[in-house]
């Protein structure tokens, strides 16, 4: 025998590594309305299996809280609160006095599990049952539960599928009246839960929209509007939420007007994302959409200046207030208010009216770490910075902008400076910027969202020389005003208060939505807020219209299904990109397409969707 | 040095040293199971933790080192809380039927689960059913396994074996043999040490007791008892008597009680084996190029099984001598039964040994010539006959000294050191100068080869002569010693193999206490033993002269030949 030997993966280690990869791209496609207890016990179930089994809480313990969520689980078993309390006790033992990772981190899960769904174990425990709202929340259609606006998303690939461009258009507007945005620019959370994974990876859905709103007609027309309510709806603000509740209640047969403070409709679509990623004429084509739906504007018109909310309230039968997130957070920081110091939305903002800043041979220094940061930062580059330095104190896997908008600006040319603190901004005589000084950080323990809280690490200030500091530590909202006029205020947040329906308490006929109630969030969540106070506007006025659209939805042919590739959309070459405000993304090639739209698995006609209908006809 | 605190004592302690033993310092005893020292500190069993302040998590006493300023709570709520859930965690997979258990009254998991006051398990019971030969001298019941690994680690750390393993992986991780092979195609040598060292009765020797009680019961056999020299130094361990208390002469009354036909002493053929080995040493010392060197020991079973299994090249080194107990079963079938005048069919031979491997050494076919059946029919070991005399509830404290039978019971105070590493050697250095210069040497002249050491060596000079002589107990340094002689670092004459670390007085069949290590105690009663004893070399031991007279010739004679050596090469394992 050999002294030492090189360690070769044997057959069976090579398959079971594939496995691992299996699982876990099947936990990442678990469907919505899993039973959280029966998941934690299967979880366990595998931290069982990782134990070495020396030392006795890790070995044994487990096992006994297996034993104990068999017990609980098991339909014709009968167990106590006791059970729980003895669960609990034991896994704190184990998170206690195990030796190592793999039995403090099982008990955790527990421990966490116990506590965070407590009442699904009491249902178990207490009436043999999974919770009621576990049948509830059971979705047939993943990529349709996991869409805010809850898109038909099989519908319209398999319509692409058939080259039925014009109706996928349709059918999509009828849950969301942004197809083109959404085909551009959506963060696709519809591609989570893809079921797909549990295969090879998720279909590309946005890719699958793109193609049909880039193949349709020159104009999709839009539904007839419903018979006149003679019911006037103002809506304060023009972005994507206003607009959607403006295209839905107009379909209603209401009477809506958009109070927009801009120039322009389309709020952080046009005022916040760049060109190159969303091409005005593209937010252009859903917004003549959406008008011709018949809706009202009003542009340059700060509502509550110019007529105060109690007077809206009054002349209108009901109110959507929908302003978005548009003001910058300060740094906090000496030297924040010196000549050169821009925050991101107001740069982006004069962008959204053509008013490009010059930053020819500009060193550019970029704060943050959202995809605002990116936006800006590629921007910046566009207009010529010579270098463009993008600093964040924490690191590159902890940025909360997508990795793609990371990996694109770091393609454009610009740099990330990681775990870099501002302390300060150095200004010369005539208050202009020389310089950003930074303060070193190391990664530390993890904060509340598992992310590395960053710590001044024990090295020298660094000063980065640069001539434009651009902010883009997050945006909140102005709300002054509206609070003076009664909107109620969470003051902590800085936010409106609204509850799910979208309603304003105490203001009746008061409705509000999007970035001004959650925060900075995504196009299609202020979509879904739009589509949902549309749905609550009209039930208060007293109606209960139902938009729903004449599309007939292909069925699905019959194939197997074998693990296949994903077709993505390609981008245009970084340097040739990089210097121009045209659209960086192209979209998929008819092959691609149709080799995208056959990798749906279809789950509207297959599994539970056959069961309890896999679509949503109308709302 | 490092300064803490302990249950909010100031201790200051050298670097390195564990919470466990610091807490000793100061008179804190912190409950602890799978700790050995220096074998096995794994912090499996997670009852040593203690709390330190300012940590969340626990910590293991057993195998943390102190550091500067730690505040340690060896008792706090959640100490209490989590040591009682993990004790119960281990009781949940151990099979708790006590009353049948070896070792009832004796096992470190019943104490701490009776002091912890632990009356319901509020778990349920999953220990682990096994499959076992019974046939074989060593039994492991899985139910009973806690899985602390200190019998992997004394096989693999002392006795360089690896016999035990870690078997199956993830929850199903337990203790088997190594390679999932049956423990009898294992090449274990059946030292027992993996059992003296188990902290619960998951490892026991066979339990022959029925088949004694049987042979008792039955009114055709006459039962003839021996007792091995390191039986005498260990046996009141195991029914209350303290070492002081526990004679020879009270042992030899309380087999007769039991209802033993006849009570000898392995001692004697312990100075037979003297006669016969130390005269082959002259033997092959004389005739130095017709043999191999060194000459090894024979009379323990375990080294006979290590050699054959790790060494088979050197088994012709070993002295063909027989073991003590095996010269005794195969005279007792015939001169001890011409001389008491009864049927040597009838006798039922039996030995009471230290030792678990010589239940192996008794069956092994090459071994009996007497022709009588076994030569030695049934072995107990000290364990065994502890039991036996237990179970007639026999009142050792009011035991009086009787004698063994007659003739054979005389043994010299050379035989009984028999029993401890060294003694070989220096019994047979003791008899070879006599036979070498016709006058006994002095009695300290062999000393050095005494004490606890796992590897002596010395030169003795005899006539001129220097014998260059090693003496080794415990399988590990049995096996550095002979990699050293392989090597050509090392060169002797004569070796003294012993299995068991300390010898005979350790051996694997002697009654346990968890934690301590008794072979030192235990030998120095033997050598008290030797240092009064009337005679003190082999050669002086007046039944041993009258075997010879009236039996054997001499020794390496023609009949000694038949009866009293053996062809280990031939040996079934």
């Amino acid at each position: 025998m050999s002294r030492l030997e090189f360690r070769a993966k044997d057959r069976a280690q090579v398959v079971v590594e594939g496995l691992y990869g299996d699982i876990e791209r099947r936990i990442i496609a678990s469907p919505p309305g899993q039973c959280p207890v029966d998941m934690a016990a299967s979880f366990l179930k595998l931290c069982h299996a990782q134990t070495c089994g020396k030392c006795v809480p890790c070995r044994v313990g487990i096992g006994q809280l297996l034993k104990l969520y068999d017990k609980i689980l098991t339909l014709n078993e009968e167990s106590s609160m006791a059970d729980l309390e003895l669960m609990q006790s034991t896994a704190e033992a184990i998170r206690d006095s195990a030796d190592c990772a793999i039995g403090t981190e099982a008990a955790n899960m527990v421990l966490r599990g116990i506590k965070g769904f407590r009442e699904d174990y009491e249902e178990h425990i207490l009436r043999n049952r999974c919770a009621d709202n576990i049948i509830a929340n059971k979705q047939p259609v993943p990529c349709v539960a996991k869409c805010p606006a809850g898109v038909d998303v099989p519908g319209y690939t398999a319509l692409v599928s058939e080259g039925r461009y014009d109706d996928a258009v349709k059918l999509i507007r009828k849950d969301n009246p942004f197809p083109t945005v959404c085909a551009l620019i959506c963060e696709h959370p519809c591609e989570e839960r893809c079921r797909r994974k549990l295969m090879d990876t998720a279909v590309n859905i946005r890719g699958m929209k793109r193609f049909a709103v880039d193949n349709c007609s020159e104009t999709v027309p839009v539904p007839d509007k419903m018979d006149d309510t003679g019911k006037r709806v103002a809506i304060i603000g023009g972005g994507p939420s206003g607009l959607t509740a403006a295209y839905f209640l107009a379909l209603m047969g209401h009477k809506p007007t958009i109070f927009e403070k801009r120039s322009q409709l389309g709020g952080m679509l046009r005022y916040g994302i760049p060109n190159y990623r969303l091409p005005r004429e593209r937010l252009q084509w859903d917004i003549d959409a959406i008008l011709s739906a018949g809706v009202e504007v009003k542009t340059d018109y700060d509502a509550d200046k110019e007529q105060s909310m109690k007077e809206l309230i009054a002349d209108y039968d009901a109110v959507y207030i929908s302003i978005g997130a548009h003001t910058h957070k300060s740094l906090g920081i000496e030297g924040e208010y010196g000549e050169g110091v821009i925050p991101a939305v107001e740069m982006l903002r004069g962008i959204g009216d053509d008013a490009m800043p010059d930053f020819r041979n500009k060193s550019v220094v970029v704060i943050g770490g959202g995809n605002v940061a990116m936006d800006v930062a590629r921007t910046a580059k566009r207009l010529g910075a010579s270098e463009v330095n993008i600093v964040y104190r924490r690191r590159k896997d902890d940025m909360t902008a997508l990795p793609e908008e990371i990996d694109g600006a770091i393609a454009e040319g610009c740099t990330l400076v990681e775990l870099k603190a501002p302390v300060r901004i150095e200004l010369d005589a005539d208050d202009e910027v020389k310089a950003l000084w930074v303060q070193p950080q190391i990664a530390g323990e993890s904060d509340k969202s598992g992310r590395p809280r960053p710590v001044a690490a024990r090295a020298d200030e660094e000063r980065i020389p640069c001539h434009i500091i651009i902010s883009a530590i997050g945006q909140g909202i102005d709300y002054a005003d509206f609070e003076d006029s009664g909107v109620p205020v969470v003051e902590s947040k800085g936010l409106f208060s609204a509850n799910r329906s979208a309603s304003v308490e105490k203001i009746d006929g008061v409705f509000a939505g999007g970035d001004c109630v959650t925060g900075p969030s995504t196009v299609i969540n202020a979509i879904a807020a739009g589509k949902v106070a549309a749905a609550n506007i009209d039930e208060y006025l007293g109606y209960h219209h139902e938009i729903s659209v004449d599309v007939e939805i292909p069925i699905p042919k019959q194939m197997d299904k074998k693990p296949c590739g994903r077709a993505e959309m390609k981008l245009r070459y970084a340097n040739q990109r990089g210097s121009d405000f045209l659209e960086i993304e192209q979209g998929l090639s008819l092959e691609e397409a149709m080799q995208e739209a056959s990798r749906c698995l279809r789950c509207d006609y297959n599994g539970f969707g056959a069961f309890r209908g896999g679509r949503n006809e109308k709302w | 040095m490092v300064s803490l605190t302990i249950n909010d004592q100031k201790i200051t302690v050298s670097e390195g040293t564990t919470i466990l033993e610091a807490a000793r310092e100061v008179g804190i005893d912190i409950p602890h199971l799978c700790y050995l020292e220096g074998i096995n500190e794994i912090g499996a069993c997670r009852v040593c933790i203690v709390e330190n302040k300012g940590m969340d998590t626990l910590i293991t006493a057993c195998n943390t080192p102190v550091e500067e300023g730690m505040q340690i709570y060896t008792n706090s709520p959640k100490v209490r809380k989590t040591r009682r859930i993990n004790v119960s965690l281990i009781l949940s997979d151990h099979d708790c039927k006590c009353a049948t258990c070896v070792r009832s009254g004796n096992c470190g998991l019943q104490k701490l689960a009776n002091d912890l006051g632990l009356l319901e398990i509020p778990y349920e019971n999953v220990a682990e059913k096994n499959k076992w030969n019974y046939d074989v001298p060593l039994i492991r019941d899985a139910s009973k396994c806690i899985k602390c690994m200190r019998c992997i680690q004394i096989c693999d750390k002392i006795q360089s074996m690896n016999v035990w393993d870690i078997t199956g992986s993830g929850y199903r991780t337990t203790v088997g043999v190594a390679h999932n092979e049956p423990i009898e195609e294992a090449d274990c040598a059946f030292c027992g040490q993996c059992i003296t060292h188990c902290p619960v009765g998951a490892l026991r020797e066979r339990n022959d007791t029925g088949r004694m009680l049987d042979a008792l019961a039955d009114p055709d056999k006459i039962t003839m008892v021996q007792i091995a020299p390191a039986v005498r130094a260990a046996w009141g361990e195991g029914v209350g008597l303290y070492r002081e208390e526990s004679t020879t002469g009270k042992l030899v009354s309380a087999l007769r009680q039991i209802g033993f036909d006849y009570i000898f002493d392995t001692v004697y053929t312990a100075d037979l084996t003297i006669m016969e080995e130390g005269s082959e040493f002259l033997e092959r010392f004389t005739h130095r190029d017709e043999y191999k060197w060194p000459m090894f020991t024979s009379c323990c079973p375990g080294w006979i099984r290590f050699v054959k299994t790790q060494y088979p090249e050197l088994a012709g080194n070993l002295s063909s001598a027989k073991s003590p107990q095996q010269m005794f079963g195969a005279i007792s079938k015939t001169y001890i039964a011409h001389k008491l005048g009864i049927d040597p069919d009838k006798i039922f031979s039996v030995s009471i040994m230290p030792c678990t491997a010589k239940k192996y050494e008794c069956d092994v076919a090459e071994v009996n010539d007497a022709d009588h059946g076994k030569d030695v029919d049934l072995v107990l070991t000290t364990r065994e006959m502890d039991r036996l005399i237990n179970a007639d509830r026999i009142k050792v404290e009011e035991l009086k000294e009787e004698p063994f039978d007659d003739m054979f019971g005389e043994g010299t105070g050379a035989g009984v050191i028999f029993g401890a590493t060294g003694g070989v050697m220096e019994a047979a250095l003791r008899s070879a100068y006599f036979l070498l210069t016709g006058k006994n040497p002095k009695m300290d002249a062999f000393k050095k080869v005494r004490g606890m050491d796992g590897w002596k060596e010395a030169i003795f000079e005899i006539e001129g002569v220097a014998v260059k002589v090693a003496v080794v107990s415990g399988l590990g340094n049995t096996r550095k010693l002979i990699e050293a002689i392989k090597a050509g670092k090392v060169e002797y004459d004569f070796v003294e193999v012993m299995a068991c670390p300390g010898g005979c007085a350790g051996g694997g069949g002697q009654p346990i206490h968890d934690g301590e290590e008794l072979a030192e105690t235990r030998s120095k009663t033997l050598y008290g033993i030797d240092s009064t004893a009337k005679i003190r070399f082999s050669h002086e031991n007046p039944t041993v002269q009258m075997t010879y007279e009236e039996f054997l010739e001499k020794p390496l004679s023609h009949r000694s030949h038949e009866l009293l050596h053996t062809n280990i090469e031939e040996w079934g394992l």
